[in-house]
């Protein structure tokens, strides 16, 4: 390959790269938002964050760019800039699921604690800021990284559009050199060392954030595996009891 | 915003054929994902390094790259190296081993989960080593993963429609292509969606029904 199409490439990289950081902290703000809404003590809130999880993981994540990208405009007038669209689309519906990895480390935090918080005289707001997240964020950590995994792989979605990401770029250089083998295993190589490096950072993340609250880092790996599924499937909501809990 | 009926029904015949090709390859693709991930699970548990470190190796590199690069890298170079497949053999292929590397670590985790006792039986019962696996181990560890296997079949439902990049006339391709004829984009796009939110929660009701017959 000559350096015009490695610049190409890295160009293509760097749209990649923004895109994820835009789209993951979108996905963030809205698995928080959602999910501690969807431990609410009013039904009507829990039950349109629920409605929001169910349609935003029901639908395919191309079929959500789609709709960003063509239905907005046409229907609602809204014609968004490429970056912003792939980032609404990504964010949303990454952001879904998400919100059901807070929610249940939302409830997995020992109810004595909550209890204690009631007992200090705590507002709900003060019990869920000082109690329960500090506790329960270091637990979202390994599957959030499986999540954030999956928004790498799916900002490649927004190739199709058009948009000049790094699966778009390796496109063009197949119809410059007409060697497809090559170019696509560069591509996959990229891939696979940002999701690498990814997974080394949240590794340090979770042992700091464990540390923290007086944690042993040490895994059950395989309840963690199931229950991982749990979160990449639809409705499973309050789907406990994954696999007979494993061992 | 304006919704046009017409445009809806003008799109059902395209939509369910669609609908057909959709459910095709995700049948097959999870036949091909369950197949492949049993046998990485077993080669992982070989004795031999030398089958071991190759296949960890590649399962971790295809689950960690995307799956559209994955269906562009199939599409392209297979024919290069003159295998010629259809453009939905080649779709279902890709989709069944991108998963097979999530379906392997759930079946890694349904055998891990069988008690230890349950191998210490069939040691003192002097089971051969087969035997020990057909009759004793998975039929456990099966019963355990079905949760979690259905789960990727509807994570593999929702990424069918990456298929399009690749010619095969899935849903959305179909809507993709009457929105070019007709220009009318809001219609057929959100038809699949609801259809996919449809579908998707129907079976995940049925997962759940299923779930608690096999899992008590």
């Amino acid at each position: 390959m000559t350096s015009g199409l490695w610049e190409l490439v890295l160009k293509g990289v760097w749209t990649t790269v923004q895109l994820l950081v835009f789209s993951t902290l979108l996905a963030i703000a809205v698995s928080f938002v959602v999910g501690v809404a969807r431990t609410h003590r009013l039904w009507i809130v829990r039950f349109v964050a629920g409605f929001y999880t169910e349609v935003f993981r029901g639908t395919s994540a191309l079929v959500m760019i789609f709709w960003v990208f063509f239905v907005l405009p046409v229907a609602f007038g809204w014609q968004l800039v490429p970056m912003w669209a792939g980032t609404l689309a990504l964010g949303l519906t990454y952001g879904a699921y998400g919100s059901e990895i807070v929610r249940g480390a939302l409830n997995a935090v020992d109810p004595a604690q909550k209890e204690g918080g009631i007992a200090l005289g705590f507002t709900p707001w003060q019990r869920l800021r000082l109690i329960v997240l500090p506790q329960a964020v270091p637990e979202m950590i390994p599957t959030f990284c499986n999540l954030l995994i999956e928004l790498l792989k799916g900002t490649a979605l927004v190739s199709v559009m058009g948009m000049g990401d790094l699966t778009f770029s390796a496109n063009l250089v197949r119809l410059a050199l007409q060697q497809s083998a090559e170019i696509y295993t560069y591509i996959l190589l990229i891939y696979f060392v940002i999701a690498f490096v990814l997974t080394r950072l949240m590794r340090g993340l979770e042992k700091r954030l464990k540390a923290g609250v007086g944690k042993d880092p040490g895994t059950e790996w395989a309840a963690r595996e199931l229950k991982r599924a749990q979160t990449t499937g639809v409705g499973a909501a309050g789907g406990a009891g994954m696999g007979g809990g494993a061992a | 915003m304006k919704w046009d009926w017409n445009a809806v029904s003008d799109f059902m015949p395209a939509f369910w054929h669609g609908l057909l090709v959709t459910l095709e390859a995700l049948a097959l693709g999870s036949l091909v994902s369950f197949t492949l991930g049993l046998v990485w699970t077993l080669l992982m548990r070989t004795p031999a390094r030398w089958v071991r470190w190759p296949v960890g190796v590649v399962t971790e590199f295809v689950r960690n790259t995307p799956l559209l690069v994955q269906l562009f890298f199939l599409f392209y170079v297979l024919p290069e190296w003159g295998l010629t497949f259809s453009a939905l053999a080649t779709g279902v292929f890709a989709v069944g081993l991108h998963y097979s590397t999530y379906t392997m670590q759930v079946y890694r985790a349904g055998i891990e989960a069988v008690p230890v006792g349950q191998w210490e039986a069939a040691t003192a019962l002097n089971l051969p080593r087969r035997r020990t696996w057909t009759a004793v181990i998975l039929p456990q560890a099966i019963r355990r993963v079905v949760p979690a296997l259905g789960n990727y079949v509807i994570a593999m439902l929702k990424d069918t429609p990456m298929l399009m990049v690749i010619t095969v006339p899935e849903m959305l391709q179909r809507a993709r292509l009457f929105s070019q004829q007709h220009f009318q984009f809001t219609e057929p796009i959100t038809v699949i969606g609801v259809a996919f939110i449809l579908i998707s929660y129907l079976a995940s009701l049925l997962l759940r029904a299923l779930e608690r017959r096999l899992v008590r």
